[in-house]
């Protein structure tokens, strides 16, 4: 136990980041599935209308900070350097301590459900209620006056430094402990995409950083960043949010379509088509992400000209973005299609993002978008890309590398089942929701009227939602009962082609018994081009040194939530309490011994 | 195939109406602007949708793997195939920007010389409404004359609200310390449905609307019965009683009656009689709702700002014929 | 603190998560002087900036802190070749030029306060307020990293062997130092 506590190691860190992302991803699931018990009929009674803010706010909060993202970090973590040929990321505490504050971010946003009674509510809940964007000045203390916004603000802030140290960290590992040899354009695709992901992150995080501090300031001292009555303009919040906000959206895709530049290639036995497109299409998405931003402020008056270049910059960015869905159709074309349960999921991910990314091309026309914003169609639209698209990429590379990180197989046939049930579900929840959005129903509704006609629609996206939650669990349930499997998962199950699938599954403690020489993208295949790599020797030639745990990286994070407590509970001498930790939790850090 | 299933019982649904707040029954001509804008793209869509499924599901019928077949053939890319596929997308792309430019423009919000101007503010969760060249005022429903270019100017007095009635025109917000325009004409009478769409707070989902377009005459008609004084109730009538009711009650602390109460919070009842719904237009507009609006309007209404009114029951129906007097 | 390995880049790796760090710091303090710029003259009532600052005052204090970057060159320079006398020497100087630029900016802000202008007062003492003490909290947090570096090296325990540590050091306050020469400009002298 006290060795997870302190691990500085890669792959256990991964794990740790999987199973408490998973969790909360069964949370933020949880609460999606009132909201569309309450939906499933008009002017229905289920929850007050209070809860039900807080259900969206915190599903989306959650989905997007303590699911999605995370889940990508498990893999980031446990196969980057794999793929690298290295034997841990480049900073191994830092890394330790990008997940503890992330489980510590994520445990004080989600303590809100319960800490109502600490604030002298008159319910238990003072869970976020404002939306997962948050606009300025419903935001403010006069409109939000008790703590939800605030835990909100905080909780946020925690595990925007969690992404932060996260970035660097993959930044300089995936720049500069390439085996010899692992040139940059022999990088595998989830490299590449995570390298272009974790640039994005270190440069979207601090302007939310300064959107909440701001936030912040009006809440707790006073100042008016967002308040008209100030001389404040609540558009301000929308264009830090956003500036922000949309390079997050390929935050939250990139390493989901890396993901499938792996699982395709694999199950078809033929390279990836356009590899060096797919490369910088990925680099020309990221640019392209920063000028798109206020497609979201469509409906707050521009004015003409901002709303013609955001529209153009918009549809700019659909085209590095076909290219890629070109290509991975060029992969399957012409190859031997084993169909895993991972290339059900990669060719799922195919045919579902194309219909959220062609929603978004309608979203790009700013009048159409007019009628199409704030509504559900724009609901469906984020659930087509970020369901479809990252979460059927993220069970592509659960079911491809769950054998290389526990050294156990996962039942094809339980496989199959979560699927198709994910399949049928999915496209009964979210599809219908076009209708319903276009048919008048805006969203963040907690009831809408029988007369608007969009009740049978409703009912369709329920009964797709429980389907979804259905498929869910027999997945956990597969995650589960294959734990009383043997571990004796072969290095390479699948017949891959990267340096990841060289060694034991799962891997020793150091990784690789002799780093690798690479002389070619595709180290493990022969090809027209090349032979395969000769194998990596069973045992090290000489004892290999791994660097032991550290208690520090936990320590200094125990602090933020301390610091944030203080805040909430407007103690400085708790903030102060909750930084003296920070500092001394660094200091130690600094001068404790620690050979990578 | 399930994405298949679900489109056609989505269809199926969909044939079936009315559909009052339906964004694809235009009838003004902004929203007809925007819709055939939608539909352009739309078909696109559904052909970019079409191909690139037809090609998914090509490959992974016409590739599965088949024992014994040969390895596949090798394939790093294809640099002419590349060129096309990101010219081909980009051709289309101009087709949907270059009329999507031109809708930007011609639906500004820039109105044409004589327009009729309305300003609306937002609250939590009703809407204001004042004509400033009929020098008359109204709350949730908003008459306008047919065929006559409209001007909205609209604001917010507390957080941001988003006034959308999707047959007329598509939402803009209406955002404190700042004014946002939306211009359009209906071409139709008749009683359109609106909703606020903009997370506005506790009751943002019964933050409702109506837009009533009338023929210029009954348009006049309606101006002039804002335009005169509350009417005024006969004498020994149970309205009257109400008026006396509502004089001592805590009403005239919220509400504007004129000659009788100077309420700023919530809206002018001086003609409430007259308007289809209540609250919001949340409900229709009679004898029960009332009742119930006026008896516990939080426990309908959320967060709602007017408090529980604890009258007799003789006095609520009294003042409920009083307010319904109020034409 | 670790010895450098071999590095795919050539660079130290700490070296280049440095660089990265003072990429994400950029995007910070845009955002932040950003903010400034879109309230600049938007301020419903007074103090106004051309009422309160004070240009030559901040002037010297801009000198202080280029000076203090070129006492940290010179540290660095030291350290390098290995003359712990002159490395004390030079990161101490850097670390109390550090602090007569907080005295400053402290002195500056009470006066300021006097004037009437507060964090709440109006935009322009928001934005000021919140720019300027986000810079003042990372000349803090560099000048106690300097005196960290100054009383290891007291203790024997700084020498060239850490000249990489010292270098980011030098990285981290020049940045710091740029920083300040950009809201300087911004905020002062284009007004």
């Amino acid at each position: 136990m006290k060795s997870w506590l302190t691990t500085t190691d890669h792959k256990r860190i991964g794990l740790l980041y999987f199973w408490t992302a998973f969790g909360f991803f069964l949370i933020g699931g949880t609460e999606a599935l009132v909201i569309r018990a309450q939906l499933v009929r008009p002017e229905g009674i289920g929850v007050s209308a209070e809860t039900f803010n807080q259900l969206f706010t915190m599903h989306g909060t959650t989905m997007i900070f303590l699911a999605l993202m995370p889940l990508s970090a498990a893999f980031f973590n446990f196969i980057i350097p794999l793929q690298i040929g290295a034997r841990d990321v480049a900073f191994p505490r830092l890394n330790a301590f990008s997940y503890w504050v992330f489980l510590l971010g994520g445990l004080l946003l989600n303590a809100s459900f319960v800490a109502g009674p600490l604030f002298g509510a008159d319910r238990l809940s003072v869970a976020p209620d404002a939306g997962w964007f948050g606009y300025a000045n419903l935001t403010s203390r006069q409109f939000s006056p008790g703590p939800n916004v605030d835990f909100w603000l905080l909780g946020l802030q925690i595990l925007g430094i969690a992404s932060l140290a996260a970035g660097f960290n993959f930044i300089v590992t995936i720049l500069n402990m390439r085996a010899p040899g692992m040139r940059m354009l022999r990088l595998p695709p989830f490299t590449w995409m995570t390298l272009i992901t974790q640039f994005l992150v270190i440069t979207a995080f601090p302007v939310i950083t300064v959107a909440l501090v701001l936030l912040m300031f009006d809440r707790f001292f006073g100042t008016h960043f967002f308040l008209p009555a100030g001389g404040g303009d609540p558009i301000l919040w929308q264009h830090l949010f956003w500036m922000f906000g949309h390079p997050e959206v390929y935050i939250l895709i990139l390493p989901a379509m890396g993901i499938i530049s792996e699982v395709l290639p694999t199950f078809s036995r033929k390279p990836l088509f356009g590899y060096t497109v797919v490369v910088y299409s990925g680099v020309v998405i990221a640019f392209l992400g920063w000028s798109v931003w206020a497609h979201h402020m469509f409906a707050t008056g521009l004015g003409p000209i901002a709303d013609s270049v955001f529209a153009g910059t918009t549809m700019l960015i659909a085209i590095p973005t076909g290219v890629k869905i070109f290509n991975w159709i060029g992969t399957l074309w012409g190859g031997q299609l084993r169909f895993t349960t991972a290339l059900l999921f990669a060719v799922g991910f195919i045919a579902m993002f194309i219909i959220g990314g062609l929603s978004g091309v309608t979203h790009a026309a700013a009048p159409a978008d007019l009628q199409q914003t704030d509504t559900y169609y724009v609901v469906a639209h984020i659930h087509y890309v970020l369901f479809g698209g990252t979460i059927l990429g993220l069970f592509a590379g659960m079911y491809y590398w769950w054998p290389k990180m526990t050294g156990r197989m996962l039942s094809e046939t339980l496989g199959r089942w979560h699927f198709w049930l994910t399949i049928i579900g999915m496209n009964l929840a979210f599809f219908p929701m076009h209708l319903s959005g276009l048919f008048g129903m805006p969203r963040r509704i907690y009831t809408y009227s029988a007369d608007l006609g969009v009740t049978r629609f409703n009912q369709l996206s329920t009964i797709g939602a429980f389907i979804i939650g259905i498929a869910t669990l027999i997945f956990f349930w597969n995650l589960l009962s294959t734990r009383r499997r043997p571990i004796n998962a072969p290095h390479n199950p699948w017949g891959g082609a990267t340096l990841e699938w060289a060694i034991p599954s799962p891997p020793p403690v150091y990784n690789f018994t002799v780093i690798p020489t690479v002389a070619n993208r595709l180290p493990l295949w022969q090809t027209e081009r090349h032979a395969p790599m000769e194998p990596l020797p069973e045992r090290p030639p000489a004892p290999i040194h791994v660097p032991g745990g550290s208690w520090w990286p936990m320590i200094t994070a125990f602090g933020l939530p301390v610091m944030a407590i203080g805040a909430l509970s407007r103690l400085l001498l708790i903030v102060l309490v909750g930084a003296a930790v920070v500092i001394v939790g660094i200091y130690r850090w600094a001068y404790e011994p620690f050979e990578t | 195939m399930p994405l298949l299933l679900a489109v056609v019982l989505v269809v199926l649904t969909a044939c079936s109406g009315p559909f009052p707040q339906s964004a694809l029954a235009p009838r003004s001509d902004f929203s007809t602007s925007l819709d055939h804008l939608f539909t352009n793209i739309f078909w696109w869509a559904v052909v970019v949708f079409l191909i690139v499924e037809a090609l998914l599901l090509y490959a992974i019928g016409r590739y599965r793997a088949r024992a014994g077949a040969a390895a596949p053939k090798p394939a790093h890319g294809h640099t002419a195939l590349e060129i096309g596929w990101t010219l081909a997308p980009a051709l289309i792309l101009v087709f949907i920007a270059v009329p999507t430019m031109r809708t930007i423009f011609e639906t500004a919000g820039n109105a044409p010389e004589g327009a009729l101007r309305v300003e609306v503010i937002g609250h939590q969760w009703w809407w204001e409404y004042r004509y400033p060249t009929l020098g008359i005022g109204a709350a949730n429903e908003l008459h306008v004359p047919l065929r006559t270019p409209v001007q909205l100017e609209m604001t917010s007095a507390d957080v941001i609200h988003s006034f959308w009635v999707p047959r007329l025109a598509g939402k803009r917000d209406l955002i404190q310390g700042r004014i946002n325009r939306i211009e359009f004409s209906a071409d139709s009478t008749g009683e359109y449905w609106g909703q606020c769409a903009e997370f506005c707070g506790a009751s943002h989902a019964n933050m409702r609307l109506r837009v009533v377009v009338q023929v210029d005459t009954a348009f006049q008609a309606w101006v002039d019965r804002q335009r005169a004084g509350p009417a005024a109730p006969a004498k020994g009538s149970p309205a009257e009683l109400g008026q006396q009711v509502f004089r001592r009650s805590a009403c005239i602390a919220c509400h504007t009656i004129t000659g009788i109460s100077q309420g700023k919070v919530g809206p002018d009842l001086s003609h409430v009689g007259g308007r289809g719904t209540i609250a919001g237009a949340l409900f229709p507009n009679n004898t029960e709702t009332l009742r119930r609006w006026i008896m516990n309007a939080p426990a309908l209404k959320p967060g709602a700002l007017m408090t529980p009114q604890n009258l007799s029951p003789q006095d609520l129906d009294a003042v409920i014929a009083y307010l319904q007097s109020l034409k | 603190m670790a010895h450098a390995h071999r590095t795919s880049m050539g660079l130290d790796s700490r070296k280049m998560a440095f660089w990265a760090f003072i990429g994400s710091e950029c995007l910070l303090f845009g955002s932040l002087i950003s903010t400034y710029l879109v309230y600049k003259g938007r301020s419903l009532v007074g103090p106004y900036p051309h009422e309160i600052l004070n240009i030559p005052f901040t002037s010297f204090s801009t000198f202080d802190l280029l000076m203090s970057s070129l006492a940290m060159v010179l540290a660095l320079a030291a350290v390098q070749r290995g003359d712990m006398k002159q490395g004390k020497l030079w990161l101490l100087v850097t670390a109390l030029l550090g602090l007569v630029f907080l005295g400053g900016q402290f002195w500056e802000f009470s006066h300021f306060v006097r004037e009437g202008l507060g964090l709440t007062t109006n935009l322009f003492g928001s934005t000021f307020y919140v720019l300027t003490g986000t810079h003042g909290a990372h000349v803090t947090v560099g000048v106690i990293w300097l005196l960290t570096l100054w009383v290891q090296a007291l203790r024997g325990k700084l020498g060239p062997g850490q000249a990489m540590t010292v270098e980011i050091t030098g990285l981290y306050w020049h940045f710091v130092d740029v920083v300040w020469i950009v809201i300087f400009t911004v905020v002062y002298l284009i007004q």
